[in-house]
This record gives structure tokens, sequence and C-alpha cells, in this order.
């Protein structure tokens, strides 16, 4: 047996050191069926192998981009057996490296990410060159798993179930200096020839190394067993890590769990424990929701754009108000030259806060040369009509010119320019320079070239965009407000208001729905439906929606949000915000018998409902833009993997079973679609 | 059948924390003395008794390793008593005397002594660990959170402002300043001394008679930052209609951490008889019961409607009732649920003022009781806790 071609180079030099070169097939190194059987043969070939050291080290530019999704994905409960089996067996050869007898240096010359930082933390000593664009980490947990390949085991031994926890739990990635600070890696380089140099200058001098873990006597650094300091820690960390996750993210937890039962055994027994954990991770649905959505579907929405990424080289931003002044920032840091236009040069100045790579301005001319305009001026149409033509006449003659707006069809605002095919929506969300996400709205008459250029400046501003078709409120503000408008509903029908925000948050909302009504201002949400019922009469269910009624009473009372100092809830000028009082004594009633799990499902099943009309109406096209739109847009669950995947998770059958009573008990709004019907009936997933 | 009778009730006075006087008294000590004074009060054969049974609650360190028997040969006993420890944590002593109850009125023993022993001072609480708080799977599973916090949820719930938990605070002092003056403690207390002779201990020295509503209403709420690590968090999620937390519990309005012992004397009419022992009171029923384990303080009242039950009595046939005062809302919690009055529930303070020695705390209530029932000339009692865990347990007796 030989190492196979195609994975990794063995060349053992004349001093006997052996550098391992991983250099598979494809762009990256990845912990896969290959990788497996490539490091086996390496490591037996080490152990009979005459040498005086060995140094990993990768072809490729990347160090070892980390675990095989498409297979672990595929682990079910059904066949965790053989999916602990392979986890172990990667961890065995990781053991035997480490067990040489002769030092292993990881040489680092690129991202080591998961399965890549784990492979260098079974190394004697972690060289990195010191270059700002590497990053180094376990981010598993992102994807709802844990480092099962020793990972957690290593860590904890090495730094202390302290130190090691918020790396683990957050899925930290450092920088190499910052990874040096943090005692994951032993030293930096300067060079690819300093790294190697260094390498085996630390062999040269550590003859016979043997990791901390199997020197005798050996403890976790900050636990030994019996004793007490660390029981006020352990008994606050669980408590602690809940009030992020509550208690709908597994993996963080689960990590916690391995960390700690491991520190209370011997190493090899902790790499049990990390190998039970991890498969049953990767074997339950959260794992599935994360993978699908952070990776697979976020990757390839990042992919879109053309091959060539057109260049924004000089935008003009109308309106340096919160939204454009945040849109002239996000797009100066990415280098492009940007011109902030307002009413006076005051007020242009205020949006531009003297950032480098803003020009304030109160004149369209500024706007020549302009190969991208947003507008983002107030949501009022004959001033978009106003400012359109304008700075389209300014700017270069090809320039795509977009609006931010939110509320207003894209289609109608087309007719503003002169060529609607070069038109199009790019709705950021609030604040822009925090949140992720583009909403790109596709007009009647957009061209695809204005389409590609515009996921272009997206990506060139390192957003990720979706892609929607024209309709009233898009995808995300029409999606959303299904949530806040179902739970309004819910306190008009006398449910408690804490267990609404409270259930919210539970199921994994980023906010409760009464406290982003206030944020929003509840005055806003009646403005829509006013404008909604204006322009179609026959808005289903609108005019007699009973969340209107509590909208107005509060609005009636001046409770118009927060922006107006009151709302569904209380700001106190010298503490936290809390519920109106009298929001119990006007609306709850103990008999509204609406049990905490329908309050949980109303609150989720809304939005996938809204998501799936969405899909039939055409104003979404791929699953993966209801997703990550959703994650992204307005904070749908993140650990069900958006609002479709939601539907996929909790399966089609089930899903239209539970909308049906949910129909029949609260409202047609909950009734499934023939098309979600149809293809439960078909057995087949979004 | 036999029926389980109380011959006899020691205690030692509790003793104030780390700068109190037990501090300097090992626990095997403190038990070994109330063994011994049980004993000598009584001209007692100890070669009579079956087993000893001490309720500990932190069992690790100089309490560990089966103290009670350990105590009971460092008390000079004779060396037939066999001797048992157990954890019901807060109610391991009453816990202690139902099991020495259970043993007797069972007929499989004749002579049991029940107690408790715990110096806080010494053995810090939770220094044994346990899966419940410190196994973070189990703890996230269970959602636990510390008493606490438990205390500070059911008064969010029952609407316990901070000035009604303080009142009841004030009211525990005032009573067990009255009881120690009068001398009310006197047939059960009996002093810690040291190996001269010398007293170290004669009176509880925890009570502080000058305490006002005022004073307390100064002190800083004790569970408020540990809520607000994350705990707050579990139990809102537990009890999604509770907004915030009211964290209304202080040092002020909770049981104070104390050193102590007790010891009580039980067994059967025959056993009593030939050793010459006159019988106090009997053991009507006795019960412990499972609640809710996130807010975990309130099982004192099914705790209590089941002992009554099987004793075919209510609540109203009960002359005087202790309850633990472990903190002020499980009080306030427990006369609201039972529709008790004030003047019937620890007449002579409780833990508030009095400190709660963990392990020795429910043995030490019931002989309060027993000697308060003998002072006033009542007839029945109840004694009660709130436990760790959600559970909650309840003995009832009857003077004969």
């Amino acid at each position: 047996m030989s190492i196979p071609e195609g994975t990794f180079h063995y060349e053992k030099d004349a001093d006997g050191i052996v550098t391992l070169t991983m250099d598979m097939a494809g762009s990256a190194n990845v912990m896969n069926a290959d990788y497996v059987a490539a490091m086996g043969e390496a490591v037996s070939r080490l152990e009979q192998d005459q040498l005086t050291g060995v140094i990993i080290t990768s072809a490729k530019k990347t160090f070892f981009a980390g675990g095989d999704l498409k297979t672990l994905i595929q682990i079910t409960p059904d066949n965790a057996v053989e999916a602990l089996e392979s986890v172990e067996e990667i961890k065995a050869q990781l053991r035997r490296l480490e067990k040489l007898g002769k030092p292993v240096v990881a040489a680092i010359n690129g991202a080591a990410l998961g399965g890549g930082l784990e492979i260098a933390l079974a190394c004697h000593h972690r060289v990195v060159l010191d270059d700002d664009t590497i990053k180094l980490g376990l981010p598993e947990v992102t994807l709802g798993l844990l480092p099962g390949s020793g990972g957690v085991t290593r860590l904890v031994r090495m730094l202390g179930i302290q130190a090691a926890l918020p790396l683990l739990t957050q899925g930290t990635q450092l920088r190499p200096q910052r990874a040096l600070q943090a005692k994951i890696v032993d030293a930096l380089a300067s060079s690819r020839e300093d790294l190697i140099a260094q390498a085996r200058a630390w062999i040269a001098i550590n003859p016979g190394p043997v990791q901390p873990w199997d020197v005798p006597g050996h403890h976790v650094p900050d636990f030994k067993v019996g004793e007490s300091e660390l029981y006020p820690f352990l008994a606050a960390a669980p408590a602690f890590l809940h009030k992020k996750t509550r208690g709908v993210f597994p993996a963080p937890e689960k990590i916690l769990a391995a960390a700690v039962e491991g520190a209370h055994v011997d190493f090899d027994t902790a790499l049990k424990i990390e190998g039970r954990y991890f498969v049953e991770l990767a074997a339950g649905q959260v794992s599935k929701n994360m993978i699908t959505a952070f990776w697979f579907q976020l990757n390839e929405i990042n992919a879109r754009g053309s091959s060539s990424r057109n260049k924004v080289t000089k935008l003009g931003v109308l309106g340096a108000g919160m939204m454009g002044a945040g849109i002239a920032e996000v797009s100066a840091k990415a280098g492009i030259s940007v011109v902030l236009k307002d009413v006076s040069l005051e007020a242009a100045s205020r949006g531009a806060r003297d950032l480098p790579g803003i020009t304030p301005t109160d004149s369209d001319t500024d706007l020549a040369g302009c190969d991208l305009i947003i507008e983002a001026v107030f949501e009022n149409r004959e001033l978009k009509n106003k400012v359109l033509p304008a700075a389209e006449s300014a700017a270069l003659p090809d320039a795509v010119i977009a609006s931010n707006t939110s509320t207003l069809p894209i289609t109608g605002l087309a007719s503003a320019v002169s060529d609607p095919e070069k038109f199009i929506g790019l709705h950021f969300f609030s604040p822009v320079p925090k949140m992720q996400l583009v909403e790109i709205i596709r007009g009647e008459k957009t061209s695809e070239e204005t389409l590609t250029r515009a996921l272009d400046y997206v990506r060139q501003i390192g957003k990720t965009p979706i892609v929607v078709n024209d309709s009233r409120g898009f995808y995300t503000s029409r999606t959303f407000g299904t949530y806040v408008t179902e739970a309004i509903t819910m306190l008009a029908e006398g449910v408690h208001p804490a267990l609404i925000e409270n259930v919210a948050r539970k199921a994994g909302m980023a906010v409760g729905p009464l406290a982003v009504s206030d944020e929003v201002t509840l005055t806003l949400q009646l403005k829509i439906r006013e404008q909604t019922l204006a322009d179609d009469p026959s808005s289903a269910g609108l005019a007699e929606h009973p969340a209107f009624g509590v909208l107005q009473q509060l609005v009636d009372l001046g409770r118009t949000g927060k922006s107006g100092g009151a709302g569904f809830y209380e700001y106190p000028a010298d503490g936290k915000k809390f519920l109106w009082p009298e929001l119990v004594t006007r609306f709850t009633r103990d008999e509204a018998g609406v049990s905490e799990q329908d309050v949980h499902d109303r609150l989720l099943f809304i939005q996938s409902l809204e998501t799936v009309r969405c899909l039939d109406e055409n104003v979404l096209t791929s699953v993966g833009d209801a997703n990550i739109g959703s994650i992204f847009g307005f904070g749908f669950a993140p650990w069900s993997g958006g609002t479709l995947q939601f539907v996929n998770s909790t399966g089609l059958a089930a899903f239209v079973e539970r909308a049906d009573y949910l129909a029949d008990t609260y409202g047609e709004r909950f009734r499934p679609s023939s098309s979600l019907r149809d293809r439960a009936a078909r057995g087949e997933q979004y | 059948m036999s029926e389980a009778l109380i011959f006899d009730a020691v205690r030692t006075p509790r003793g104030r924390g780390k700068r109190g006087s037990l501090h300097s008294v090992k626990p095997v000590a403190l038990a070994a003395g109330v063994l011994r004074a049980i004993a000598d009060r009584n001209s007692l054969d100890t070669s009579a008794v079956d087993d000893v049974v001490l309720g500990v609650v932190s069992p690790v360190g100089e309490q560990g390793s089966d103290i009670a028997r350990t105590a009971l040969l460092a008390a000079g006993w004779d060396q037939r008593p066999a001797g048992v420890q157990l954890n019901r944590f807060c109610a391991s002593g009453l816990e202690a005397v139902n099991l020495a109850a259970a043993k007797v009125a069972s007929g499989f023993e004749d002579l049991v002594v029940a107690g408790g022993v715990e110096s806080m001072s010494r053995v810090a609480m939770g220094s044994d660990g346990g899966a419940w708080a410190m196994d973070p799977e189990t703890a996230l599973g269970l959602s636990f959170v510390p008493q606490g916090v438990s205390a500070d949820l059911i008064a969010t719930l029952e609407g316990y402002s901070r000035e009604d938990v303080d009142a009841w605070a004030v009211r525990s002092h005032q009573r067990a300043t009255l009881a120690r003056d009068k001398g009310y403690f006197d047939r059960s207390v009996v002093p810690v001394v040291d190996q001269n002779g010398t007293a170290v201990l004669e009176f509880d020295e925890a009570i502080r008679p000058e305490t006002t509503l005022d004073g307390l209403g100064k002190l800083k709420p004790s569970f408020l930052m540990t809520g607000e690590v994350g705990f707050d968090t579990v139990a809102i999620d537990r009890y999604p209609t509770v907004e915030r937390i009211s964290h209304v519990h202080t040092p002020g309005n909770s049981s104070q951490i104390v050193d102590g012992a007790a010891a009580m004397l039980i067994g059967t009419a025959r056993a009593g008889g030939e050793l010459g022992l006159t019988p106090r009171a009997r053991i009507v029923s006795l019960a412990v019961v499972g609640t809710e384990p996130t807010i975990m303080l309130t099982g004192p009242a099914p705790a209590a409607r089941k002992a009554l039950d099987k004793a075919g009595l209510s609540i109203e046939d009960i002359d005087l009732v202790e309850i633990n005062e472990a903190f002020s809302s499980v009080v306030l919690k427990f006369l609201r649920d039972m529709d008790l009055p004030e003047e019937k529930v620890n007449v002579n303070g409780g833990a508030i003022a009095l400190g709660h020695p963990l392990g020795a705390t429910g043995c030490m209530i019931l002989s309060t009781l027993l000697d308060e029932l003998e002072r006033q000339d009542l007839r029945r009692g109840l004694a009660t806790l709130c436990v760790g865990g959600g559970m909650g347990i309840a003995t009832i007796i009857e003077r004969v």
C-alpha cells in the first residue's frame, strides 16, 4: 500500500525530515474518504520510516478546509454507528501521529478551520504564516456541529475549560496574531520559507516531544476531579449559554457538555465522549438545517453575479439619512468612491461623517461619472420621481439606477427613469453596516445585465444578495409583517404579552414581535395597511384583521412606538424597557386558552406559509433565497435553517396537518396552499 | 404496626457563619455533642439504640464518610448502634426523623436516634458538586436554577413585594427574640462545650432583635447577578408569562448560613417503657412529594396536604405549624396555599432569624414545634420544609 495519488506528498530529505504536503484533488484539502485513506497510509509509513521529524503543510492556498459536509449531512440515527466508526478512525490516525515519538510540526500556510485546525492541534508544534487573510478556528458550531476530530478535547486540554469554551461555542475565527495570543499556535512566520525553516529548527531541538496530555499526571489546566474551585463556573456556564441559545441550538450545549465531561476522564476516554456528542449533533435535525442554509445555500447565493465580477468605481447615493449614510459607509469601505447627495450640503455632510471616500454634496452635477446610483430618500413617490431622473441624467449613460425602497413597487418607480431596464431595487436593512443581507428586487423590465451588475455590487461590498420579483413588501417585509401581525392578533385574543415575547425568543426569533413592532413604529404599520387597502381594496382579510384594532387603540393613546417614547413597551429614561402593564389589564384573558405550543407554532408557521405564498406567486424563485433572506433579513430562527427549511424539518405532511389545525382553530390564513399540499403528497421537500 | 413515639429532642444553639462561635467546632464534635446530651439527660443505655440516622447536605470532607457512625463512636456510645447518614437536601433533618419513625413504626427496629448536622462555615454549601448543577447536559435538560432565583420567581408569580418579604423577616426576628428571651427554646437547646468543659455557645446567636423594615430595605438583592448571568432566562423559559424576575430576596429575608446539630430519640412504647422513658408525642403521619424542579420550592403545601390526607385530618385540625424559612416567599406562599393564619405559623421565629444549618434544620423545627405545643398545651403540629430539586416534606405530630 502507498499513499493514494492525488492526496498527500511524502518527501524525506537528507536530514531525515519528512514533509507531508496535503494536496488533494480539487481546490482544497477536505476531511473526506480520500483523506482518511491518505492519512492512514501516511501515518503507517511514518511509523515505519527512519526519520527525525515531520512537517505537515499544504500545497493549496488554504491549509485544510475542514469536514466533508456532503457526507456529514447524510448522517442519520440509522447510520450513526458507521458515522461514529469513521470519526473514530480519523481520531485514531491523529492519535498515532502525535504519539509517533518524533516531532510533528504543522506548518500552516493558509486558513486552518475546523478539521484543518484539528489536524494542527494533533501536531506537537504549530507555526503559522503571519498573513492577516489567514483564519484559524473551530467554526463547526455555526453549522450546528462540534469539532469531532479531537478539537474539543485537545483545545480544552491546551487552554483549560474556561478559555476554550468561548472559542468552541462561538466558533471564533482568529487571525494569526490573535491565534498566537490565544495560544492555539506557537509561532508566526514571515514567509513560506521562514515557515519551513522554523519548523525545521523546532524539530532540531525537540527530538522526542510528548503531548501535554500524554505526560503522566496531566489534567485539564483549570480543572481537577474532586476539587471544587471550578464548581461556580460549571454551575453558571449552562445558564450563561442558555441565555443565548434559548434551548434551540444544541451544538454549543453539547460542546459545553463534551468539554466538561471530558475533563473528568483521561484523554482517550474524553475523545470517545466527544465522538458520541458529535454523532448526536450530526444525526440531529438542527445541523442539517444549518448546513443546508449556511453552507450549501449561502455558498450558492454568494457565488452569484458575473464571473468577471464587475466593479462599481463611483457610487451616487441620494439621501443622507440613516439608510443612505449606511450604504455610503459600507460602499466606501469596499473601496468605492461615493458621492452622498442630500438637499443641503449640511445634511449630506452629517450623513458623510467625514468618513474617507465619501464626498457630500447638494448638487446633481457631482454625480457625473457614477456607474451606480442608489436612491434612499423618504418613502414618497413624488420625491423619488423627482430625484431619480435628475441623478440619471448626471450619471454615466449606462449607470444602473437603484432604489432602496422597502415599500413601493419597483416596476412603478422604474417609470421615473428613461430606461427601466437599468432600474432595480436594492433593499438594504437597518443598520446597514451590521445587516448582512441585501434584497434585490427585479422590476418587470429590469434587464439580466442590470441584475448581474447589482449582484456584483452587493458582493463587492461583501454582503449577501437574495433576488426576488417585484411585489408589495417584496419578500422580507411582507413575510416579516405576518410575524408581527400574528403576535398582535394573539394579544387581541387575550394571550399574555410576555408569553408572546418569550415564546418568540424561545422559538429562536432574533427579536420579540411586540418589541420589533415598537421599533418600526405602530403608525408605520397602520400606514402600510392604509396604502395596501387603497391600492388593492380586495386585500384578503386585511380590512377586518383584529391586529389593526389593537394598533389603532395604542396609537390613539399616543403610544406610537419606541421613537415616540411609548408603544407596546414602556421606555423609562433610566432603565430597561418593559411591557406596558396595561396590555395585560386591557387585553389579557385567562380563558384565551392558547397553549404555549400554539403560540410558538403560530409565530413560525405564519411566516413559512407566507413564504410558500411568495413562492407560489413567483416573488421568490429559489429556496435558498427564502431561507437566507428570512434569517439574515428578519432574524427568522436560524436553528431551523429558514422559513422553508423549517417546513422541511417539520416534515411536509406534518406541517400541512398542523397548519390545517391552526387554520381550523385560528383562521384561514393558516390554510396550506395547494402547491404545499401537492408537494407534501409527492413526498418532496423544499 | 407499632407507634413511633418521640421521647426527647436536643439541639445545639445555632452559630453564625465563619465569624460565629461554632466555626471553631468540627462537625463530628457538633454531632457527638448532641448524641452525648440526649444519652446523658435520658440516662440512656445506648446499646439499646438500633440506629442513628443523621442528615447532612454536604457530606464531603469533614462531614463525609458516614458521619453518623463516626459521631456516635466519638460520643462514647456503645458500639452496637449502627449509624447512617442521609441527604434529602434541606429536608435531611426531618427525613432522618421520618426514616427513624418508619423503622420504628414498621416494627423492624425499636429505638432510633434521628437528627442531623451541618457546619456550613466549614463545609461550604455546594462543595459536594452533583450532576444537577455541575453537569451541563443535565443542568440544561432539567432547567436548573439556584434556589434564590426560584424563591424570587415565586415572589414574582405571587406578586410579593420587597416589603412583603421583608415584613415576614422582621416578624421572624421579633418572634425569635421573644422566644429566646423568655426561655422557650431552653428545653431543647444544649450548650456546645469544648474539651475543657468551657461553653463555646449557649444561645442562638444569629437573631438580630434590632431588625427593622427600614434596615432590611437597604440590603441589596442577593440573586440579581446570578439571575442576569442567565438563570433568569432559564426560569422565564419555564414560566414564559413572566417578563422579568423581581429579585426581592436579600440576606435579610432569606435563611441564615449557620452551624448546628440536632438529635431526637424515637421509639416504640415498649422500648421506652423498658428504658424508663416518657413519651412526649407520637408521629401521626409523614409525607414527601416531588414538584416542578425549576421553581423548586413549592413543595410544602402539597406535602402538607399529603400528610394531612394520610392522617385523615384537615389543616384546621393542626394547632401550630413550623415551615422552614428558607426564603420569605416560600413561607408566604405556603400561608396562601393552605389559607393559614400567621398566628399559627412559626410562632417562635424561623430560619431567617435563627439560621438554617441544612442537615439539622428539619429535626430542629420539629423539636421547636413540640416544645411550643407543650408550652401552650396544644395538641397537633405540622412541620414542613421546601426541598432542593423540587420536593417537599411534612411531618405531623400529636402530643400524648
